[in-house]
């Protein structure tokens, strides 16, 4: 699953100059301006989760920790949690759609709280536990918030589901019996345009204290 | 999104370094939820990025009912209205962080973050405002203090010089017969930035305001504190005809523009309407009566 290439995270400013073996740090060493950040370099790529050090701007060595599982790979700081996971290791449940933290497509839990994979870097996410869509169900069992999901039919084109399924499974491990009110204060950060939200919310509640897959 | 450097500091120290290592051109990460986005709309070109997660300073939510609650810059909106003493003592807090963003935002956005991010918008800052918070801020050469009020300076700017960082927020402790609130005015129910919000705060004794302060959101290049319609209110008694006249004030303190959330105009009337409703809520979470 894991690729483990090095690649560039977005589209501008993307490599031809690195390239050729060129990097921002060791240009700004050259001339002399980084004495705070000078020897940093060689550790670059053992550093791992400890940064007390600058580290950057090319590819360092991370591990990330989905689904229970450690994944080692090398990002750029500027690498969104959403691209490594899509673009690095293949985990391609969560979407990216707005890219602005607005819609809600991307939603992963981050130690067991909903979060925007889009606006959280891979490297800030080492050492936490980061589950994904893929890592909700027990083998062919569906988790009860998917299972209901489709008996209340609750998609239609289906683009947003794995992320209204990730901000429905934290609401029903936060809490087992939540009113129609609080199913909606949870999912209020997610967006779907085919406008199925009164399947998503009876699904969600109706998943709730249903236990996990 | 541009090259960046990534750094995160387990002291205060440490931080305060990289901020001087790199005058002008570190950023501090928290939630990351204003940052990631204005870095990718080209809004942002600091090359070093300093995460502030791992320093304690700014992870501290310490409260007691002498020395009041400080607040690291670095609390996620999540552990303040988790946190039940904290929501007793300072309900007008928990309006606002309760509706900075959605779900997932809650659980990264920090207080310290959305005041840095001086938006005129910005929900938290008019209840910091009322409340009186103070703004610690450290940098190599020292320490000071900054009044909530006096923190955000222009659209997007604060008051921090380079190198300085935001270590925490203190509230006072709650006054007998006080309260607070704050609420604005969005025409979706979440997930929107404030067409105008009012953040205030009343303290009763023997039927009269004894002390009051009201902030607006989204009606100055700032958020913006509206003295004479917390001083209107001062030495009168508790009732509706003092309250029309704070919210009067708050209406001719305004100085909205015309943009695509709603005109000018529209926005000075919210301002009389918000602030009003937002005391008559603050009177009856101090104890008191209309």
């Amino acid at each position: 699953m894991s690729s483990n290439k090095p690649i560039e995270g977005s589209v501008e400013g993307s490599g031809a100059e690195q390239r050729k073996g060129f990097s921002r740090r060791t240009f700004i060493e050259g001339i002399g301006l980084g004495a705070g950040a000078v020897g940093s370099v060689v550790v670059t790529d053992g550093a791992q989760a400890d940064h007390h050090v600058p580290v950057g701007p090319d590819p360092v060595s991370i591990t990330l920790n989905i689904n229970g599982k450690n994944h080692d790979l090398k990002v750029e700081p500027r690498v969104t949690l959403i691209d490594a996971l899509r673009n690095q290791l293949d985990y391609t449940g969560a979407k990216k759609v707005c890219d602005r933290a607005t819609c809600g497509a991307c939603t992963v839990m981050l130690d067991g709280l909903p979060a925007y994979a889009c606006t959280t870097f891979a490297i800030e996410a080492q050492g936490r536990k980061i589950e994904t869509i893929e890592g909700i169900s027990a083998g062919d069992k569906m988790h009860p918030v998917q299972q209901y999901f489709v008996e209340h039919d609750a998609q239609q084109c289906g683009f947003c589901t794995p992320g209204f399924v990730m901000a429905g499974k934290a609401i029903v491990d936060k809490n087992p019996r939540p009113s129609m009110s609080e199913v909606e204060d949870g999912l209020c950060g997610n967006i779907c345009r085919c406008g199925t939200y009164v399947g998503v919310r009876q699904a969600v509640y109706d998943a709730a204290g249903k236990g996990s897959a | 999104m541009h090259w960046v450097d990534y750094q995160r500091p387990e002291s205060l120290d440490a931080a305060l370094q990289a901020f001087a290592a790199n005058a002008g051109n570190a950023k501090a990460l928290a939630g990351g939820t204003d940052l990631l986005v204005q870095m990718r709309a080209g809004r942002c070109a600091s090359g070093v990025l300093v995460d502030i997660k791992n320093i304690p300073e700014l992870n501290e939510m310490s409260y007691s009912p002498e020395q009041g609650l400080t607040l690291g810059a670095a609390v996620p909106c999540y552990r303040i209205y988790g946190d039940k003493t904290v929501s007793a003592a300072y309900p007008a807090l928990i309006d606002a962080v309760s509706i900075i963003g959605g779900t997932q935002i809650q659980g990264r956005a920090s207080v310290g973050g959305n005041l840095c991010n001086a938006a005129p918008s910005a929900d938290v800052v008019p209840v910091l405002i009322a409340l009186g918070v103070v703004c610690k801020v450290t940098s190599a050469g020292g320490t000071r203090e900054i009044a909530a009020e006096d923190f955000c300076v222009a659209p997007g700017k604060n008051a921090l010089a380079a190198g300085e960082l935001l270590v925490s927020l203190h509230f006072p402790p709650p006054a007998l017969q006080s309260g607070a609130r704050y609420i604005r005015f969005i025409p979706r129910n979440e997930m929107d930035i404030a067409v105008a919000g009012a953040g205030v705060s009343v303290t009763l004794a023997d039927g009269r305001f004894s002390a009051a302060r009201v902030a607006l959101a989204s009606v100055a290049p700032t958020p913006l504190f509206a003295r004479e319609a917390g001083e209107a209110l001062v030495g009168r008694p508790v009732h509706a005809a003092s309250i029309a006249k704070a919210a009067a004030a708050a209406k001719a303190a305004a100085k909205p523009i015309d943009d695509m959330r709603g005109t000018a105009a529209y926005r000075r009337n919210l301002c009389a309407v918000l602030t009003r409703r937002a005391l008559e809520d603050a009177v009856a979470r101090a104890g008191g009566k209309l």
